[in-house]
């Protein structure tokens, strides 16, 4: 099976292309070029020099979030309209997960999170088991504290990962002490190669139902159910 | 007989999904549009990143659809079109990047379209361009003057220096308690009262095309605020009748001074405030007697919809204005000024 994985959630932008396990050509670039003018022509070119074409793809996995809200949806938009069009699979990782399947050899907590501005993040608590990556903690936004807490009552060492740790990095000592530890920094940098391992087997999902993973409402639509109930509304996107 | 060319097209400017495919840049084999007016009814107005998710959740279903209404495979089109701006960032980025991935699969050529020469190009649906013509382009975002000396060339002549007209209409709606978006009410109330507050119009006798709407919603709040606070009640047939005489005044002033200074045989009166009523009554009167043809493409064509921008796509194809993979959005575009 040939696989094209895509990462576009923060400012690295991944992209490998795969032949079940085995990697045929990856992309990772950490510079300030939009993802929207690098996304395509970084497939082209990793198809190329995998000497295959766009068709010859069999699955698509998309990075679907957390992330930046804008970032995520160029890979979301790229992924789901490749698999529509081509009629391939489509599968979504979260990003979180990608972050943590970088941290390999350890059997601590791996605790991927971003920066969600304001002293929150968005995080979610992972481990190696048998081989397998699994969710022990689930995605979300939330307060660093909580979960820093959340954490601690794991009573188990922990890896942080993520291009912001170093900014939490006191915090985390302050709350965890020794068994907290910060990943090499080079782990901050998803690698697509990672997400289209975790999405191989997965169960492809819709292309049409297939969204991004914000794990947050946009601030107007927080503001307005305070004082708005969100059911039995009109649609709100209606074919006109 | 040669194959027809055909274009699929794409728009999602601000809080329209849309997607067409359009045959030879005349004639509509689907045009698919997703609204969002619902959602942002509870903002009383577009928020970008809002707007930006349901481009998203819409976009696929979008294309699905318009490929099946028009009953054609990815074989036969000869291009992908797409708005690249102007409009919000966000929103642009959804058909952007969707247009630009339908393109890559299928190899087909890129044909990155300016906003506003969509909104132009509707009349082009409607009959046969021509050269050299006018455009009167008012909307939420636009106010402007265009002047096309030929197919594809164009020259903005007059522009708004505050507000755009439709954007006037959408504050002094929120005075009036009038939902988002107003213009279709204030219209309404407008062809039952009088123009008894007359309200000032920014048309100043110089040489220039350019309009100003501040001074006009800045009287027309003023005078509501000062009614309520002698608690007296005006009426509000006649201030949305008074600030519509405003507004079309003004308009039609400056594009009967354009017709003026850039003789033409046709005015092309385009965009979403181009379905009022008052302004397509006053211009068709006022061409009455002339010999220049007043365009005003039905309503569904002057709000944001794809076909518009398989029509303009239609010229850039045969200028071969191609664009690549790395194409982006550019919320800001424009076209040059005269
Ligand atoms: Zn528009």
């Amino acid at each position: 099976m040939y696989l094209l994985a895509l990462d576009t959630s923060n400012q690295t932008m991944s992209v490998a292309v795969m032949h079940d396990q085995t990697l045929l050509a990856e992309t990772t670039i950490n510079h300030k070029k939009t993802h929207s003018e690098q996304l395509l022509p970084t497939i082209q070119n990793l198809l190329k020099q995998s000497d295959l074409t766009v068709d010859q793809i069999d699955r698509i996995i998309v990075a679907e979030g957390p992330g930046s809200y804008t970032g995520i949806r160029i890979a979301v938009t790229t992924g789901k309209t490749l698999a529509y069009t081509l009629n391939k699979e489509l599968v979504g990782v979260s990003s979180l997960a990608a972050l943590a399947a970088g941290v390999t050899d350890t059997e601590a907590l791996i605790v991927p999170l971003m920066d969600a501005r304001r002293q929150n993040v968005f995080a979610g608590v992972y481990q190696w088991v048998n081989g397998e990556l699994i969710n022990v903690v689930e995605d979300s936004h939330l307060p660093l504290t909580q979960l820093l807490e959340e954490v601690r009552v794991l009573r188990q060492p922990a890896v942080f990962v993520g291009a912001d740790v170093e900014k939490f990095a006191e915090e985390i000592r302050a709350t965890l002490g020794a068994k907290a530890n910060l990943a090499d920094p080079l782990r901050a940098y998803p690698r697509a190669s990672r997400i289209a391992l975790l999405g191989m087997h997965a169960k492809p999902v819709s292309v049409f139902d297939f969204v991004p993973t914000y794990l947050r409402v946009t601030e107007a639509e927080r503001n307005w159910l305070k004082t708005h109930s969100d059911e039995g509304h009109e649609p709100y996107v209606e074919k006109v | 007989m040669s194959q027809p060319e055909l274009i699929l097209a794409f728009e999602s400017s601000c809080d329209e999904t849309s997607v067409a495919v359009i045959k030879n840049g005349d004639t509509i084999l689907s045009n698919i549009i997703a609204t969002q007016i619902n959602s942002h009814k509870r903002f009383g107005g577009v928020v970008p990143e809002v707007a930006s998710r349901h481009h998203v959740e819409q976009i696929t279903e979008v294309i699905d659809l318009a490929m099946k209404e028009a009953k054609v495979t990815y074989e036969d089109l000869d291009a992908v079109a797409v708005t690249y701006g102007p409009g919000l960032i966000g929103s642009l980025l959804i058909g952007v990047t969707a247009a630009k991935t339908v393109a890559f699969a299928h190899n087909l050529p890129l044909l990155p379209i300016n906003h506003i020469a969509g909104h132009i190009y509707a009349a082009q649906l409607v009959k046969p361009l021509v050269y050299p013509l006018l455009a009167l382009v008012v909307s939420g975002g636009h106010t402007e003057l265009v002047y096309m000396q030929s197919a594809g060339d164009f020259k903005i002549i007059g522009d708004t220096r505050d507000d755009a007209a439709g954007e006037a209409y959408d504050k002094i709606g929120r005075v009036l308690g009038i939902n988002y978006p107003a213009g279709k009410e204030v219209d309404r109330l407008a062809h039952l009262g009088q123009d008894t507050f007359n309200f000032p119009r920014a048309m100043d006798d110089s040489e220039d095309l350019d309009f100003s709407f501040s001074g006009l919603k800045s009287a027309f709040i003023n005078t509501v605020h000062h009614a309520d606070q002698i608690h007296e009640t005006l009426s509000r047939e006649d201030l949305a009748t008074s600030f519509q005489a405003a507004v079309v005044d003004v308009l039609t002033h400056k594009t009967l001074r354009a017709l003026h200074d850039h003789p033409v045989s046709q005015l092309v009166v385009a965009g979403g405030v181009a379905a009022n009523l008052g302004l397509k009554e006053r211009l068709t009167k006022e061409l009455a007697n002339t010999d220049i043809d007043l365009i005003v493409p039905p309503l569904r064509l002057c709000g944001d919809n794809a076909a518009m921008i398989g029509a303009a796509a239609h010229v850039a194809l045969a200028k071969k204005q191609f664009g690549s993979l790395d194409l982006s959005a550019d919320p800001g575009l424009d076209f040059d000024h005269a």
